[in-house]
Order: structure tokens, then C-alpha cells, then sequence
């Protein structure tokens, strides 16, 4: 096979003069770093409301979450980040829309694609959150019930704490599955890992290494939140409590 | 104390319970018992609010539970319940169940809520697993950690819904000795039960329960040497062969 | 304010049509083989011969750390080179259906495997056991009595697997393939409606994916009662 494997490539200067290859891989890896944590914040915090919401027993409440859920999940993730990104500046009111449009270019794919992930994602976490809550034993919402807490109290003591608890493993799932969809922001031109990559085989002679180190990267951030991840669940582990039914 | 009259439920074309009536006066120990299926623990969470029922009333103390305009977690705080799996907070220390309410519902300082959780916890004999968790105990231990929870509320009044079925053999009596000493202390308490033995020593009065009826509401004497309908004679039957 | 003009949608529908055939067909190709890919790696990895375990779990464990996006990107820019290289293909041959389909079975077929190992590990030992003691050998306990009880309990699971894979085939825009989405997005940039055409792709993937997993629930239920 007449290839000339160079794993040098990445520190000769890069085509545009300013750094060399390895500081694009670095600048793709801290953006989708940023891009999926700040996603990842968005989602913990609306998925658990939405989750919730769909465990009150309010109809027009739970069915306003149902609703939610059902959108950001039949919808796939391409094309509602195209619908941020080139069709909500366009529905926006005049100035709103205009003033975007207007605004550097990394502002408004990081925005959009911020929203779109975090949304997402949010729906999937808030289903993890509803099925922990109604995995617990109906009887543990009667006894907060019946101790004298509210409604709103029996939620923040009793059923959340230990359905957070139930629910590390599977958002410990879409805490990885976070970080992997954030490459689909590429197509809006987001320069993060993915799309380094491709710029890297557009720029070098050297596409195997390139896509190689960028699928290295990717399985770093994997193991890296894995591990983290099992720390968290070691940490929230509640003692004698065997889980699962 | 507790006072139920004429109380329907129903879960859409199923009636679950029907005209139920029945009393609970101060320092009484009634016993609710009946078939499983009958309605009992269904009626004892309609005390507290935790079941709807369609028509009727119920009143604690003089609070009508029904009404939309009380407050109901007022008045579950200071009525006491202890349930069929315990219901212990799995994520918290023993310590803590026994505080917890106490500190959020009645605004205890928690110095004072964790003193008097100890107090209750060594009545029933625990103190030494007060750091533990729930999971870390037996069965029969933590029923008594549930008690002494309610008890930590300073209730009027205790309901129990089969607080021993969940529970192997060897662990029913620690805590029927526990209920035993409450009764005996005058507390006010309704208990959903096939402890017959407890019944005979303890109760007052036994309501017997079928099909969402009460068919029997009676003395424990007059209800143990002579009941009068048929199907309590063929429960009795059932429930005291053993 | 903007306005909506939703006029050029009707004569693009036999174009979107056409996307749409090419979205099912890679859907279906990788179905199909990602689960007959995904059994084959789940009963290695539960095979008690180490190397083929070890090959299973390094397999499923490298796909699932990687983004689809990356994978489609290996088949669209990379794999195709390399076949040029190695086997002689012909320098410009047109891949892109083909390496897309490729891509889409290898990476699904990681999740499958996972679903199927659950599923067969969902199947009471007791039940290999009852068939090794009529004299069954390993293949035909699989086949007769272990796998089609897991398969019967993973149908929903496969199911709503392939909804979520129909959803990523919007993904093959990056191989610049002409599937439904790509279409929709191609004809909105040449008739200056992309609003309208990414809104009514949206709203086409919506009906179809919700309509499926309703499909999916409704039988789920049915699976259950009976």
C-alpha cells in the first residue's frame, strides 16, 4: 500500500499560519467540550422539570410534558438543529432575528447549537427522570403524604433525591450520547472536532491520521466521562439499598 | 376523634367502598379487619386524605377531611400512619427519617427534632442503629424505626395499615409489642390487621369489613364469641384454625 | 414579521418522494443487517472462547464511543480510498449509497448487540439447561429455544431502535446524499424557501417517527396483556 503514514503532520504549521494542525485538533476539542457541557446543563435542568411534570397529577400539566417529550424526540436531531439554526432567526421578530443574523458567525452556530442539543437531550433526560420516579414504590409518595409534607416537599425529599439516585446509570447514557451528538453540529459549521477533522483531510495530505486522532479523541472524552461517571454513582450509592426491581 | 359517615368510593364503575360508617373516640384502639379485597386499607387511607372518596364525610379532631379547604398536610402531620412496607426513606440515615419531617413540617430546630428522634428510637429498643440506613436493617426493625417516626409528630391519633403482613414470622411480635405499649398508653389508634391475637388483647372495638361493607362494628367480645354474620363467622373460622 | 410561502412544496414532492426511497432503503439494509451483525456479536460476547469475546466487547465498545457522524465520515471520505487502493476499484466509482449503508449497519449493529445480549440474558438459564438435557447441542438451543423467547421479548426495544435509526439517516447529509432530508434541504436552497421546506421536513419526520412509536407502544401493550 503506497500510503506515507506522518504522524508529524500535526506540528507543522497549519495552513491558515496562525498555530499548527494539533492546536486546530486542541480548539475542536475545547469546543465541543464547552459546547457539550453547557448542552448538558440545559438538559439536566428542563429534563428534570419535565420529568416531574409528567409525574404531577395535573391532566393539562403532565400533557403539556408528554407533548414536549414527543416533539424533541420524533424529530431527528439534523434537522431541528437546522430549525435553530437557519429557520427560528427567520420566525423571530424583525430586530430579534436581525440582530443574530448580525452577530459573529462562532456566536450564532455555539448558540444554536447549544439550544438545539440541550433540548434534545432534555427530552430524553426528562423520560430517565419519569421512569425513575415511577419506579419507586407507589407506597413512598404516601408516606411523605402522610408525614405532613406537601405535595412540592414530598417531590424535593422523598421521591427526587432517590430517583436521581436510580437514574445516574441510564443519564450517565445520555451524558455520553451528549458528547457524541455535539459532532452533528459540524454541519452548521461549528468548527469542533468533527468538523476539524474533515479540515484536517481537506488541508493535509494525511487523512488516516487525522480521522484516526479525531476517533481517538472522541473514545478519550467516552472513557473519561465513564469513569467520572462511576465516581458519581460510587459517591450517590445508598447503603443497603439493593436497586432495581 | 376520627369520625366516618356514610363514606362511597369508587374507582370509575367499581365501587370500592360503600356507606361506611364507623368511630374512633379518644383513647379508643379499633381494629379494622376483613378478606383481602375488602375495602380496609383502602377506608384507612380515606382518614388522612391519601384516597379521594366520592361522597360522605370524615372528620379528625373536628377537621372535615373532604373538604377542598383544608389544609391536609396540617392535619396528616399530626396524624400519625404506619404502612404495610414501612416506607422508610431508602436515602436517608435512620436519624434522619426520624428529623426530617419534624424540621420541614413543623419547623423544629433540627437539634431539637434529632434529640427527640433518639428518644423515640430508643423506646423501641434501636438507639444503637440510629447512623445506619434503612436498607441495613431487618424487616421488624425497620417497622419500628416507621413508628417511631409517626410517633415523632406528637400525633392524636396513629393509623396502621397491616403494619405486620409484609413481615416473616419470627419479626411480628417486636412490633405488635411496640403497638401493644402504645394502646396501652392511651394512644388514640386505628389498625388494619389480621392479627387476631392482638385484636383479642388489645382492641376496644373490631369493624369487620367485606366487599366494601362494614358488616360488623362491635366489642371485641361480642365480635370474637359471637358474630353475627356469616361471613365473619367464616372468617374467624379461617383466620383462627391456624 | 416573515412570510410563510409554501408554494413550491407541492411541485418538489415527487423529488422528495425520491429522498424518501433512498432514506427507507438505508434504513432497511441496515436493519436488516445490523441485527443479524448484532446477534452474531452478542453471542460472542457471551461465548465462553475468550478471543471472540474480547473481539465482541472491543468491537461494541469502540462503535458506541464514537459519533455516527465520525463513522459516516470514516465510510464517506476514507473507506472509500482505501478500497480504491486495496481491492482496484475503479478511481471515482460512485460509493456513497453503498459505504453509507455499510457505515449505518457496522454502527448500529454495535446497539443491537447490546439489546440482543440483554434479551438473551433476559431467557432464564434454566431454559439451556432444559434444552441440553433433551440432548439439544449449543446451536440448536439457540436457535429453537433461547433466541426466539429473547426476540420476543426485544421486539419493542428493536423496534423503537430502528425508529431512532430512521431518524439518524438524516445523518447521511454529510456524504452529501440525495436522502429525504438532503433533498428538502437541496430544494429549499434553490427555490429561496428553506424555512418552509426544513419546517415541513421536520413535521414529515414527526408524523412518520411519532406515529411509529405509538405503533410500538400500542403493541407493547398488547404483548404484555397477552
Amino acid at each position: 500500500m503506497a500510503y506515507n503514514w506522518n504522524w508529524e503532520v500535526f506540528l507543522q504549521p497549519s495552513a491558515t499560519g496562525s498555530g499548527t494542525y494539533f492546536d486546530w485538533m486542541v480548539y475542536g476539542f475545547k469546543t465541543t467540550i464547552g459546547l457539550s457541557l453547557t448542552a448538558w446543563l440545559i438538559a439536566l435542568l428542563l429534563g428534570a422539570l419535565v420529568g416531574v411534570l409528567r409525574t404531577v397529577p395535573n391532566k393539562l400539566l403532565s400533557g403539556i410534558a408528554a407533548a414536549y417529550v414527543e416533539v424533541f424526540r420524533n424529530i431527528p436531531l439534523l434537522v431541528q438543529l437546522f430549525l435553530w439554526y437557519f429557520v427560528l432567526p427567520e420566525l423571530l421578530p424583525t430586530e430579534l432575528g436581525n440582530a443574530f443574523k448580525q452577530s459573529n458567525p462562532f456566536v450564532q452556530q455555539f448558540l444554536s447549537s447549544m439550544l438545539c442539543l440541550g433540548l434534545f437531550t432534555s427530552a430524553r433526560v426528562a423520560e430517565q427522570v419519569r421512569s425513575g420516579i415511577e419506579s419507586l414504590p407507589r407506597g413512598q409518595k404516601n408516606a411523605g403524604l402522610a408525614i405532613g409534607f406537601t405535595l412540592p416537599q414530598t417531590y424535593r425529599y422523598v421521591l427526587l433525591p432517590m430517583a436521581f439516585r436510580l437514574v445516574v446509570p441510564p443519564l450517565t447514557s445520555e451524558f455520553l450520547n451528549i458528547f457524541k451528538n455535539s459532532a452533528v453540529c459540524s454541519t452548521i459549521g461549528l468548527l469542533e472536532l468533527a468538523a476539524q477533522g474533515r479540515q484536517l483531510v481537506d488541508y493535509t495530505a494525511q487523512p488516516y491520521e487525522s480521522f484516526i486522532a479525531v476517533t481517538l479523541a472522541y473514545v478519550v472524552i467516552n472513557v473519561t466521562v465513564m469513569v467520572l461517571m462511576r465516581r458519581v454513582e460510587a459517591r450517590v450509592r445508598v447503603p443497603g439499598f439493593i436497586g432495581g426491581k | 376523634m376520627i369520625s366516618i359517615n356514610n363514606v362511597n368510593k369508587h374507582y370509575g364503575a367499581f365501587q370500592v367502598l360503600t356507606d361506611c360508617t364507623t368511630h374512633v373516640n379518644k383513647g379508643e384502639v379499633v381494629v379494622v379487619c376483613g378478606p383481602s379485597g375488602s375495602g380496609k386499607s383502602t377506608l384507612i387511607k380515606c382518614v388522612n386524605g391519601l384516597e379521594p372518596f366520592q361522597s360522605g364525610g370524615i372528620t379528625v379532631n373536628g377537621v372535615a377531611v373532604g373538604d377542598p379547604k383544608t389544609n391536609l398536610s396540617k392535619l396528616r402531620s399530626h396524624v400519625g400512619m404506619v404502612f404495610q412496607n414501612f416506607e422508610l426513606f431508602p436515602h436517608m440515615s435512620i436519624a434522619k427519617n426520624l428529623s426530617i419531617a419534624q424540621t420541614k413540617v413543623l419547623g423544629r430546630d433540627l437539634a431539637e427534632a434529632e434529640v427527640k428522634g433518639l428518644q423515640l428510637l430508643d423506646r423501641v429498643g434501636l438507639k444503637a442503629h440510629a447512623h445506619k440506613f434503612p436498607g441495613q436493617l431487618s424487616g421488624g426493625q425497620q417497622q419500628r424505626v416507621a413508628i417511631a417516626r409517626a410517633l415523632a409528630m406528637d400525633p392524636i391519633c396513629m393509623l396502621f395499615d397491616e403494619p405486620t403482613s409484609a413481615l416473616d414470622p419470627e419479626m411480628i411480635n417486636e412490633v405488635l409489642d411496640v403497638m401493644t405499649e402504645l394502646a396501652q398508653e392511651g394512644m388514640t389508634m386505628m389498625c388494619v390487621t389480621h392479627e387476631m391475637g392482638f385484636a383479642k388483647r388489645v382492641a376496644h372495638r373490631v369493624v369487620f369489613m367485606d366487599h366494601g361493607r362494614i358488616v360488623e362494628d362491635d366489642s371485641k367480645e361480642a365480635f370474637f364469641d359471637s358474630p353475627r354474620s356469616e361471613r365473619a363467622h367464616q372468617f374467624l373460622a379461617k383466620i383462627l384454625q391456624h | 414579521m416573515y412570510e410563510f410561502d409554501w408554494s413550491s412544496i407541492p411541485g418538489a414532492l415527487p423529488f422528495l418522494a425520491k429522498g424518501m426511497l433512498v432514506s427507507l432503503e438505508i434504513m432497511v439494509a441496515a436493519v436488516v443487517i445490523g441485527i443479524v451483525w448484532g446477534t452474531l456479536l452478542a453471542m460472542m460476547r457471551l461465548s465462553s472462547i475468550k478471543p471472540l469475546s474480547w473481539f465482541a466487547a472491543g468491537y461494541v465498545n469502540t462503535f458506541r464511543a464514537i459519533p455516527l457522524v465520525m463513522v459516516l465520515l470514516w465510510f464517506f471520505l476514507i473507506v472509500p480510498h482505501l478500497l480504491e487502493q486495496l481491492l482496484g476499484v475503479p478511481r471515482g466509482t460512485d460509493m456513497r449509497l453503498g459505504s453509507a449503508i455499510a457505515g449505518f449497519a457496522l454502527f448500529e449493529a454495535a446497539y443491537y448487540s447490546e439489546i440482543i445480549r440483554a434479551g438473551i440474558q433476559s431467557v432464564s438459564k434454566g431454559q439451556m439447561a432444559a434444552a441440553s438435557a433433551l440432548g439439544m447441542n449449543y446451536w440448536q438451543s439457540m436457535r429453537l429455544v433461547v433466541l426466539p423467547q429473547a426476540f420476543r421479548n426485544m421486539v419493542p426495544l428493536l423496534l423503537t431502535q430502528g425508529i431512532i435509526l430512521f431518524q439518524d439517516t438524516s445523518l447521511v447529509y454529510v456524504s452529501a446524499l440525495a436522502d429525504f432530508f438532503g433533498t428538502a434541504s437541496k430544494v429549499g436552497d434553490r427555490d429561496g424557501r428553506l424555512v418552509e421546506m426544513l419546517l415541513f421536513a421536520g413535521a414529515v419526520y414527526f408524523v412518520l417517527c411519532f406515529s411509529a412509536s405509538q405503533l410500538v407502544r400500542f403493541y407493547q401493550k398488547r404483548l404484555k396483556t397477552a
